[in-house]
């Protein structure tokens, strides 16, 4: 079917990078719009349009907004969060890239409605080339007046910054990515109190993914209520999907919500490589839980239909897997990289995270012992919910539900452990000198 | 000693300006002090910890906690293989082993002309695209080994600059013929 295109409808245009290209198709339109709308009035829109945040939470944009208390004083700071780090997620690099002016019309929607002067995006270091693509449109709207002081007219002063991460996961998470502005390690804040009312630098402060804050010179220009007839009820507008793994047709697409699962993989997607039968789907971003083939028939594309089946749209990272692949490796894959990424400030994440990476390890080599399972299930029910940030959830989740959904390729490894069976199978991981 | 480019301390006291706090600026500041230190050196430590008025030991905690600035030498050319799930079901490890092969050191080391280095790195946003590697500051997409080795070959004739420079905000060239982004 037919998707509406908002957030990727011009990026095919070469010059969609330049203030001139932006401007040739309507672009910097909607800022003029909200100049002119009183802030309250530009919250009120956003929280009829039904925008939910894009980078994995799913809670509405307009009402995040509504809680940064006003007149305190102190000034407020708008953050743009793109440090896209969630395995399976590359979705905010493509707007970033290739339609970075729109990014930046979106932050000053956000700025004026929450009468922000200073802004920053945090981008993450890997992002060297889409750096630079935000970083030269910064600069062009600076040199251009669009940026800076009394922008279009109104008297009203906006800065941007843009920040590079150096390679934390972590940094996502907002409060993290709060300490990493201020030039602290990234570890996550406890919350509350929440960065609404003390955030960067203790300042009033919003962050908002790269896709919402995309989403707004849309919103402004044809209202939220013809945004809110978009997708499904509760799940309303377009959502841009990263698909990754055994598909034909990987790459960034953009969906109206509720639309067939099964047929966004068949159809946009080209179905399963080489033939193949599907086996698996993470359709959030790796921190979710992974689905069944068999699971995803009566699936649609939104926030409602993915919890109601046990798993989350999460930032919409889709991993599809097919009927080859060995799920104790990609858990153990998945395993590696939490535990890695851990930023290490509480002890359940930092210890649990290696010690489930060790029992999968183990379990994987053909050395798992009866109980392994158990142990992990045990692990994870004492780090999810006893860390100060959602990470600890993270890293629980996958370890569980590949278990969960698929028991037999565990306890398989495991009861031929018991017997001394040694089976040869194919490596995904590097197990060379040296590796890990 | 390393003689500092007049240019990176007047773009350091640039950038302190451009935040609320000028101790937002340690980040930048570090990735400067790599490129003109060559890692993260004592000296770069020194430096930074002096230009941004903060204890040294701070300086020390970011470059730790975060991954890309080094703590130790690397290659004139550094790969990054991503390994995560979506690179890794699509054959990332291959890119890995020839990589082990090829340069007869294990990941995190430096090959004896000073050349190259590798390691495994963890999600790099390029799942569609991939297996992937990035090498100094440039992806490189939709990689097998073939087309590993073919890259490899093109760097060491055309010796070519695929480092951003913190310093001078730009990315360099790139290796003739290859896009800085696949991406979509």
């Amino acid at each position: 079917m037919a998707h509406r295109q908002i957030l990727l409808a011009n990026i095919k245009h070469q010059d969609q990078n330049t203030i001139a290209g932006y401007e040739s198709r309507g672009g910097y339109q909607s800022i003029r719009k909200a100049l002119a709308m009183d802030p309250l009035k530009v919250i009120e829109e956003v929280k009829t349009s039904g925008l939910r945040g894009r980078g994995g939470a799913g809670f509405p944009t307009g009402m995040k907004w509504s809680f940064v208390p006003r007149n305190t004083g102190k000034p407020v700071y708008l953050l743009n969060n793109t440090d896209e780090s969630e395995p399976g997620t590359f979705k905010d690099r493509v707007l970033i890239e290739k339609d970075p002016h729109m990014c930046i019309e979106g932050m000053m929607i956000a700025a004026w409605a929450l009468q922000s002067n200073w802004s920053a995006v945090y981008i993450r270091g890997e992002y060297a080339y889409p750096y630079t693509r935000i970083n030269e449109a910064v600069n062009e709207a600076y040199a251009k007046g669009y940026l800076g002081e009394n922008i279009f007219g109104s008297g009203f002063t906006l800065h941007m910054v843009v920040h590079r991460g150096a390679g934390a996961y972590i940094c996502g998470e907002e409060t993290a990515l709060i300490n990493s502005i201020e030039g602290k390690k990234g570890q996550p804040r406890l919350k509350p109190p929440f960065p609404a009312v003390v955030g960067l630098y203790g300042c009033p402060t919003v962050v908002n993914n790269t896709e919402t804050l995309a989403t707004l010179p849309w919103i402004i220009q044809n209202g939220g209520a013809e945004y809110a007839k978009i997708g499904t009820e509760k799940s309303p507008g377009t959502k841009l999907f990263s698909v990754s793994g055994h598909v034909n047709k990987p790459g960034v697409y953009e969906i109206e919500m509720g639309c067939s699962m099964k047929q966004f993989i068949e159809n946009e997607c080209g179905g399963i490589r080489g033939g193949k039968k599907g086996k698996a789907v993470i359709p959030g971003g790796s921190s979710v839980p992974v689905l069944r083939w068999d699971e995803i028939d009566n699936i649609t594309m939104d926030y409602e239909s993915i919890r109601a089946a046990g798993s989350m749209l999460g930032s919409g990272g889709f991993i599809v897997m097919d009927e080859d692949t060995d799920m104790v490796q990609a858990v153990m894959n998945l395993a590696h990289f939490y535990a890695h990424e851990s930023c290490g400030q509480c002890t359940p994440c930092r210890e649990g995270g290696h010690w489930i990476e060790k029992i999968f390890r183990r379990i994987n080599s053909g050395k798992g012992l009866v109980g392994d399972m158990e142990l992990v299930e045990n692990l994870c029910s004492q780090i999810a919910g006893h860390t100060i940030c959602p990470f600890g959830e993270a890293l629980a989740t996958p370890a569980i539900s590949f278990m969960k959904k698929f028991p037999d390729e565990f306890k398989g490894l495991i009861s031929d452990a018991l017997v001394g069976i040694s089976k040869k199978r194919v490596q995904m991981n590097f197990e060379g000198a040296g590796a890990h | 000693m390393v003689d500092v480019p007049k240019i990176a301390e007047e773009k350091i006291e640039e950038l302190k300006k451009r935040y609320p706090d000028p101790k937002s600026a340690i980040m930048p500041a570090l990735y400067m002090a790599q490129e003109i230190f060559g890692h993260v050196t004592e000296e770069a430590i020194q430096w930074v910890s002096k230009k941004i008025d903060v204890a040294p030991v701070h300086v020390m905690e970011i470059a730790t906690f975060y991954t890309m600035y080094y703590k130790k030498p690397v290659g004139k050319y550094h790969v990054q293989i991503c390994r995560t799930l979506s690179c890794a079901i699509c054959g990332a490890c291959k890119l890995t082993e020839h990589l082990h092969k090829r340069f007869g050191v294990n990941p995190g080391e430096v090959t004896a002309d000073g050349m190259w280095s590798y390691e495994e790195v963890e999600c790099l946003g390029s799942c569609g695209t991939g297996s992937m590697c990035e090498i100094n500051d440039v992806y490189f997409e939709n990689l097998n080994v073939d087309k590993l080795e073919t890259i490899l070959k093109k760097i060491e004739e055309e010796k070519p600059d695929l480092r951003y420079s913190a310093i001078r905000d730009q990315i360099g060239g790139g290796l003739k013929g290859y896009p800085k982004s696949e991406v979509i």
